[in-house]
């Protein structure tokens, strides 16, 4: 898979070009995106004025120390636009590999729909409506739908599934693909994208920092930085006052270092890439968000809509069981289930010749006369004639008692058939009806098989709090009976796509956000109701315009990954917010008894680091809060850990790990790196 | 601790343990509309005041009328004070207050500060007391708990445009709470001796054979409300720890206990009203915490004594005792003045000053954190309301869903207004106390040089942003500098919040409920409580660390180095 390519956190090319990326991320307009950050620059500059007025006044004892903070200020702003910069390089790297599937193709206009002459232009020409011939060998050059013709697509650069797929007008398989390629037959395919506005386009804008949109709760959370912000502006601004009344002379420069250290960089200078990143984890995930603030809601889902078929079960019926009647053996049933099954190539087919063989070791092979007897549409019936005469037929339990009995039907069906039939009808199975001869020998119990491992999702997602309910067209019985097996919550049975709009409105009237996906044009109307609708990638382009999200993999279950990594994304800014407030904590005993030691001697009693000189104090908090977002840039790639449980418990995690830690990791910190420049005798 | 303090320390937490639950459930049916006693009453000032009593307000219109009433409450009390000579009940023959102290007085009361930059007894006619003050005690008082009141339905209600109306929850709040309680009370205070007259002063000869002043009055009521409202004015210049205002253990023990009742039930009341009494709970420990914690540093540090008294013959076995009274001893002290900071109320027994530094270094920071342990009436509630959103939204992102209270997502308009409201804090304390700080006009009225004397402008700032009222006396208020700034402070502490926390309610009124999971944020249980309680201390003392630092920090760490200044 081309767009799942595994890169390392951080590679020697990446780091090279993100270093020089952040050095343009310096222009003004770029920093005022982000308002911590851009204080700091503003602090910066500030300190660097500071500094020159200090070596024109011809230095003092300062000037080392004034020059040393200088420059640690711009590195940590200079940090902050690294951290983003490497965020989108990896986001880059990507798009990249996703763009070039949508590279310059010469496209075949047709004239006019009637008939096929064309004409040769620019891909990047087109324009929504255009029709387009695209014939065996050519490249898709635009997202659309098929409107004649049938053709087999190589879409492997876009999933990476190599075999081809079919794709032909009408129905729900109609929706191609920009940058897939035609390899068989040909299409007539309307252009349905506008020209820089395909689903790929939109996705590289979230993964390229200067285009993207900031989520509801980024938008939230950076008015919180900036209220804090303002806050230490206004508590270092009061304190030049406080000082002066309590007849301490304190250097700006000391006051200004103060501020930037209480003010949140960290997390401001990580915010931007902990999003970019988390729309980078999207895109590994083979799925395209058509914004991000799509993603971010599929943290708050409550309730996600599940298919029942693909998605909890395999979507084939297999056998489950042999159910003998009429003094027939166990093995004897098997046995022509099985010779009625040969040579059915169907799923159900092959699963009933499994099944045999597991249970009974049978292996069984074709006699060479054997006629076998396939399934049409008039009989509901496939089965062999065997050369020794015997006439085996398997089919719907109708079907074969109609065949067994003539018209009569079940009413002169033995007991014993009609109670294993009702039995695994009630079960929640198909019965298989066996017979040989027009005599019933018995019933294969045909089961949905509920994908393994598909219980402990729905419990995960159940201890996450989110309410999972399988959406089905089987009837109540079949339904629950699935339901239970699976472990799913809830079920809609026989279901339409009304009553399915319906049910996501139902819910969403009692507050709660519902994800579901679906792929056909009848769920659009749902897959636009739904707060977050992800569109089968095989699915019809009306499904995927309705959707907010695309799984270029087609896999339904994908919904839950998709949930993960927006809770993930917002657990990261949180986890990194509340470190970031918690280190002003030891800031604070680092940097206040440095500045006011010379007034009240007694506050030494407060260096409770026992940091070296004032002068090493504030140039080791100022140094740590640099170094810190170095430090996380990883943990912001990343993603803070997330493991499926109820919120209580991860709050009681987060909290310790990020609440304690952001209280006691500085302490440490700029103990070490108060020692270290005592050690070279720094300042 | 000795077991007479232990006892009395008990015996008044179990009172409040006692009363809270009660006066919260009650609170929760007088404005659900389920208590009606007083109906007529209730119904004549509704058509006096062409008030239809079904028709709701928008958060807006709510605000509005908040404004407008308080401005009309404090027109009329400007006006009084400015003319009491020609007002009737004045047998002192008190002259009209100066311009500058009139608009203190008058904001103060009206913003449920009781900032008192004059000496009640040598300053004010019986008619400014009873009806400029004494109406605004109730009245200011009975705003706080409409606007808790409104704010508590705005997160209660789902999808709904208005929350209450707030002539009919001020008519309420003053009928059916603070006047039946004011009643109790007075009648309690008359028992213990408290005077209740219109009688003029009375000449005395003492003991001694000095001639000597009592001044008489309506004290017993006026007290009652004080308490009752956390308004805190004192009827007599130095408050309840004036014989007349507060002569004897018993009611002191009564004046504290009404402190805290209805700030303590209104927790409660917010229990009831959400409809999950947990949620009441857990705001109440969070508050208790807080309460307990500062008794327990204040008791110590007032316990330790004065370490630059121990060469003097000065007995400090009952610990610190510069300006407490005997009759009151460091428990009682303490306890009144933990309770009175941290209940915005104001009225003082001892003499804040004279505390040790780390003790009014407690006192300080109840006031600075914003007024919430408890807080005034009402207003500590939806202070500490504007603590849960910013804990519930930091805290929530980590449970990785879009921060939900009660259901109710909190997004960046429930943000902005919730920093909005927590930077008037800063702003009153630090910004006018840095400028209260360098100012010569404002350095004057400073009695004490070095780290005392920041702790005083400080104290003074912090008292009437976060709308308390009590004083460091040593701080000489009554100039048209201070008395203008301090106005100023108060209005910024009171309506900054009452604007930004209304404002939240309306947003949130608005919104959709979900329903609670195991995915969403449990704002119930001890977890929550020290979640709280963290964003409060670090928030609170990120903010004013620095100059603690340099005022009582720096005096403690002087006074234990033998340094004086």
């Amino acid at each position: 898979m081309i767009a799942n390519k595994e890169a390392p956190l951080l590679d020697a090319r990446l780091v090279r070009a993100a270093a020089i990326a952040a050095l343009t991320k310096f222009d003004p307009r770029t920093l005022a995106r982000n308002p911590v950050m851009f204080v700091t620059a503003v602090v910066a500059v500030l300190s660097t004025l500071l500094l020159a007025a200090d070596i024109a006044g011809g230095g003092s004892e300062n000037t080392v120390l004034f020059a040393l903070l200088s420059f640690w200020l711009w590195l940590t702003v200079l940090f902050a636009n690294f951290a983003e910069a490497v965020a989108e390089g990896r986001g880059k790297a990507r798009a990249d590999t996703l763009r070039a599937t949508q590279r310059e193709t010469t496209a075949k206009r047709l004239r006019d729909a009637g008939n096929r002459a064309y004409q040769e232009v620019s891909s990047h020409s087109l324009a929504q409506g255009d029709l387009l011939l695209v014939e065996a060998g050519d490249i898709v050059p635009a997202d659309g739908e098929v409107v004649e013709g049938i053709a087999s697509v190589d879409e492997s650069a876009i999933t990476g599934e190599s075999a081809p797929v079919i794709r032909e007008s009408g129905g729900d398989r109609s929706a191609v693909t920009g940058g897939t390629r035609v390899v068989s037959d040909w299409i007539v395919v309307r252009v349905t994208q506008k020209p820089g506005e395909s689903f790929l386009d939109r996705m590289i804008g979230l993964v390229e920092g200067a285009q993207r949109q900031k989520t509801p709760n980024e938008i939230a959370l950076t008015i919180l930085l900036v209220g804090m912000s303002l806050i230490f502006l206004i508590v270092v601004g009061s304190l030049e006052f406080f000082a002066h009344y309590s007849g301490a002379l304190i250097p700006v420069m000391f006051l200004v270092a103060l501020l930037v250290t209480l003010i949140p960089t960290t997390i401001g200078g990580l915010l931007s890439a902990i999003g970019i990143a988390g729309m980078d984890r999207l895109v590994k995930a083979n799925v395209i968000a058509k914004s991000g603030r799509a993603v971010e809601a599929a943290g708050d889902v409550d309730v996600l809509l599940l298919d029942k078929t693909g998605t909890i079960t395999f979507g084939n019926r297999m056998a489950d069981g042999f159910l003998p009647v009429a003094g027939t053996s166990e093995r004897t049933l098997a046995e022509m289930a099985m010779l009625a099954s040969l040579a059915d190539e169907t799923a159900e087919g092959r699963s009933i010749v499994d099944l045999a063989r597991r249970k009974f070791g049978l292996d069984l092979t074709a006699e060479t006369d054997a006629k076998f007897v396939p399934f049409t549409a008039q009989t509901r019936m496939s089965g062999v004639d065997l050369p020794d005469g015997r006439r085996i037929r398997k089919g719907a339990a109708d079907s074969v008692l109609a065949d067994a009995y003539d018209d009569a039907g079940t009413t002169r069906a033995p007991r014993d058939l009609v109670t294993a039939v009702e039995q695994v009808a009630r079960s929640g199975g198909t019965p298989l009806v066996v017979s040989v001869d027009r005599k019933p020998i018995g019933v294969v119990h045909l089961k949905d098989v509920v994908k393994p491992g598909i219980r402990e999702r729905f419990a995960e997602l159940r201890a996450m709090g989110i309410r999972t309910v399988m959406v089905t067209g089987d009837n109540p019985l079949t339904a629950a009976a699935i339901a239970a097996e699976s472990g799913v919550d809830d079920f809609l049975a026989e279901a339409t796509p009304e009553k399915k709009l319906e049910l996501i409105r139902k819910e969403q009237a009692d507050g709660r956000l519902v994800a579901m996906c679906g792929d056909g044009s009848n769920d659009a109307p749902a897959l636009a109701q739904a707060d977050i609708g992800v569109a089968m990638n095989d699915g019809t382009p009306a499904a995927k315009e309705a959707a907010n999200l695309i799984d270029l993999d087609s896999d339904p279950t994908k919904l839950i990954e998709v949930v993960m990594v927006g809770k993930q994304m917002l657990i990261s800014r949180g986890a990194l917010t509340t470190f970031s407030i918690a280190n002003d904590v030891a800031k604070y005993f680092a940097i206040i008894p440095a500045l006011f030691i010379g007034v009240y001697p007694g506050l030494q009693a407060l260096n409770v680091m026992n940091l070296g000189s004032p002068s090493s104090a504030i140039l080791s908090a100022v140094i740590f809060n640099a170094l810190i977002i170095v430090a996380l840039i990883p943990l912001a790639l990343r993603g803070v850990k997330y493991a499926p449980s109820s919120a209580a418990a991860l709050l009681r995690r987060n909290l310790a790990v990020y609440g304690l830690g952001g209280l006691v990791v500085p302490f440490v910190g700029i103990k070490a790196i108060d020692l270290l420049i005592n050690a070279v005798g720094l300042v | 601790m000795s077991p007479t303090d232990l006892l009395q320390i008990l015996l008044f937490l179990a009172l409040i343990l006692a009363i809270a639950p009660f006066l919260g459930a009650y609170m929760a049916r007088v404005f659900e509309g389920r208590v009606g006693f007083l109906a007529p009453a209730e119904r004549a000032i509704y058509a006096a005041c062409g008030t239809d009593a079904s028709e709701e307000q928008s958060w807006s219109r709510y605000l509005g009328a908040v404004l407008l009433f308080n401005l009309a409450g404090f027109a009329l009390l400007f006006g009084i004070l400015l003319t009491q000579h020609w007002l009737p009940w004045n047998p002192a023959g008190m002259a009209p207050l100066d311009w500058d102290l009139a608009f203190n007085t008058a904001v103060s009361f009206v913003t449920n500060t009781n900032w008192q930059a004059y000496g009640g007894e040598s300053t004010l006619s019986y008619f400014s007391q009873m009806v400029g003050l004494t109406v605004q005690n109730f009245v200011s008082a009975a705003t706080g708990i409409a606007v808790a009141v409104a704010i508590t339905r705005g997160i209660a209600r789902r999808q709904a445009r208005t929350l209450g109306n707030f002539t009919v929850d001020l008519t309420r709040g003053v009928l059916y709470i603070l006047l039946p309680l004011s009643i109790l009370v007075a009648l309690a205070l008359v028992w213990q001796g408290v005077p209740q007259n219109l009688a003029a002063y009375v000449d005395a000869t003492t003991v001694e054979g000095a001639q000597q002043m009592l001044a008489q009055g309506p004290a017993a009521s006026q007290i009652a409300i004080k308490q009752l409202g956390t308004n805190g004015g004192g009827f007599f210049s130095v408050n309840s720890a004036h014989p007349y205002e507060n002569p004897t253990p018993i009611s002191n023990l009564i004046q504290m206990v009404a402190i805290l009742a209805i700030p303590a039930g209104l927790a409660l009341t917010y229990g009831h009203m959400v409809g999950d009494k947990r949620q009441g709970w857990a705001i109440f420990a969070a508050m208790g915490v807080l309460f307990l914690a500062g008794f327990a540093v204040t008791y110590w540090a007032e316990m330790q004594g004065n370490p630059l008294l121990a060469s003097l013959p000065v007995d400090q076995a009952a610990g610190n005792m510069e300006g407490k009274e005997t009759r009151f001893g460091v428990v009682n002290s303490v306890l009144w003045a933990v309770s009175t900071t941290a209940a915005s109320n104001g009225s003082v027994n001892a003499m804040h000053d004279s505390f040790t530094p780390l003790g009014g270094l407690v006192l300080l920071l109840n006031i600075q954190l914003g007024e919430i342990i408890y807080g005034g009436v009402g207003a500590g509630l939806y202070g500490m309301l504007l603590f849960v959103v910013l804990a519930v939204f930091i805290a929530g992102l980590m449970v990785g869903r879009t921060p939900e209270y009660l259901g109710k997502k909190i997004e960046s308009r429930e943000v902005k207004l919730a920093v909005l409201g927590m930077l008037s804090m800063p702003v009153g304390i630090l910004g006018f106390g840095a400028l209260a700080a360098v100012l010569p006009v404002a350095l004057a009225s400073v009695q004490d040089a070095g780290p005392h004397g920041l702790s005083e402008i400080l104290y003074a700032y912090s008292s009437a942003t976060g709308n308390n009222g009590s004083a460091f006396a040593g701080f000489g208020a009554d100039t048209p500098y201070h008395n203008v700034m301090l106005g100023l402070a108060m209005i910024l502490g009171r309506y900054a919040f009452i604007a930004a926390m209304l404002a939240v309610a309306g947003s949130l009124a608005a919104k959709k409920i979900t329903p609670p999971s195991a995915g969403s944020f449990p704002t119930h249980g001890p977890l929550f409580v020290g979640l709280l309680i963290g964003t409060i201390l670090i928030v609170g003392g990120l903010t004013f660390f620095p100059v603690l630092a340099l005022g009582p920090i720096a005096e403690h760490l002087a006074m234990l180095a033998g340094t004086k200044f």
